[in-house]
């Protein structure tokens, strides 16, 4: 599998380590009211569609930098790949 | 700089660096390299970037590039991330005096002892290469460095002429297995 990286080109998916879905992402307010149950959703209700995914890779063997890879896991075609900082800070996130 | 009373040994324990000849490749460790890295803070990478320029000429390269002013090379090695190399003849305390003209707009580390570095040279260095990692070896063109595996270890590859002079960076304390497979890889195409 062949993950063309936004900033080096495609580089070879053996020097990626996977980490999950990219909603880990998204992690709860811990100091909100409602963070036990915010919790509870984030940890263990996940969409497992037999589609495409996204996904958090990280370059461990290359520039070391977090990738959101949308991944159709029944195909293994990627479609899509950009930096995580790039689609935590579009979720409204600062880094 | 205080005298040295300790004699120094080269990444593969010698007094001298192992030059090594294999059919029209030579494999050479440069011990003569200092090196430093190089991390932006926060928000402060333009600042960064004028700052090196304004008092070093030092222009940092985009990603999968390096750049050279002088006689510094600077590496780009992840994001907002460089290394610098300069020779430790004439830098000898290199990442206290890139400290100093970066101040705080970046963190600064002393690497020199963490890293081996091999020029190899050659007619053809692409079938080796395409042995050693799984670049796209023959793509490189000069003033391309980038980072990859070669067997377990993690190495930086930079391209000073495309397909015939190649420098590799590899972890010091894994020198002689490096050594060894770049030796094997030579052989095996000699």
């Amino acid at each position: 599998m062949i993950i063309n990286h936004p900033l080096l080109g495609p580089r070879d998916s053996q020097e990626f380590v996977y980490l999950g879905d990219a909603s880990l992402i998204d992690r709860p307010n811990a100091m909100a009211e409602t963070a036990l149950d915010d919790f509870h959703d984030y940890l263990y209700l996940r969409d497992n569609p037999a589609g495409s995914h996204k996904e958090l890779w990280f370059h461990e063997q290359g520039d070391r930098s977090w990738l959101v890879v949308t991944r159709d896991v029944t195909t293994h075609e990627i479609t899509d790949v950009e930096l995580a900082s790039d689609y935590a800070k579009r979720r409204g996130r600062d880094r | 700089m205080s005298e040295q009373l300790l004699a120094p040994l080269t990444a593969l324990g010698n007094d001298t660096p192992v030059v090594v000849t294999i059919g029209g490749i030579t494999i050479c460790e440069n011990p003569d390299l200092t090196i430093a890295s190089l991390a932006a803070r926060k928000d402060r990478g333009a600042e960064l970037h004028s700052k090196l320029q304004a008092d070093t000429k030092v222009q940092l390269p985009d990603p999968g590039k390096m750049m050279f002013a002088e006689d510094v090379a600077a590496i780009w090695t992840g994001v907002e991330q460089w290394l610098l190399l300069a020779p430790i003849s004439s830098h000898p305390d290199y990442a206290a005096e890139v400290k100093t003209v970066v101040a705080d707009s970046a963190s600064v580390t002393e690497q020199t002892d963490g890293w081996v570095v091999f020029d190899i040279a050659g007619n053809n260095l692409i079938p080796m290469l395409e042995r050693l990692c799984n670049l796209n070896s023959k793509a490189l063109s000069s003033g391309e460095a980038t980072r990859c595996l070669i067997e377990h270890l993690g190495c930086l590859i930079i391209c000073r002429e495309s397909g015939r002079e190649f420098t590799i960076l590899g972890p010091r304390s894994s020198a002689a297995s490096l050594h060894h497979s770049l030796v094997t890889a030579a052989k095996s195409i000699a």
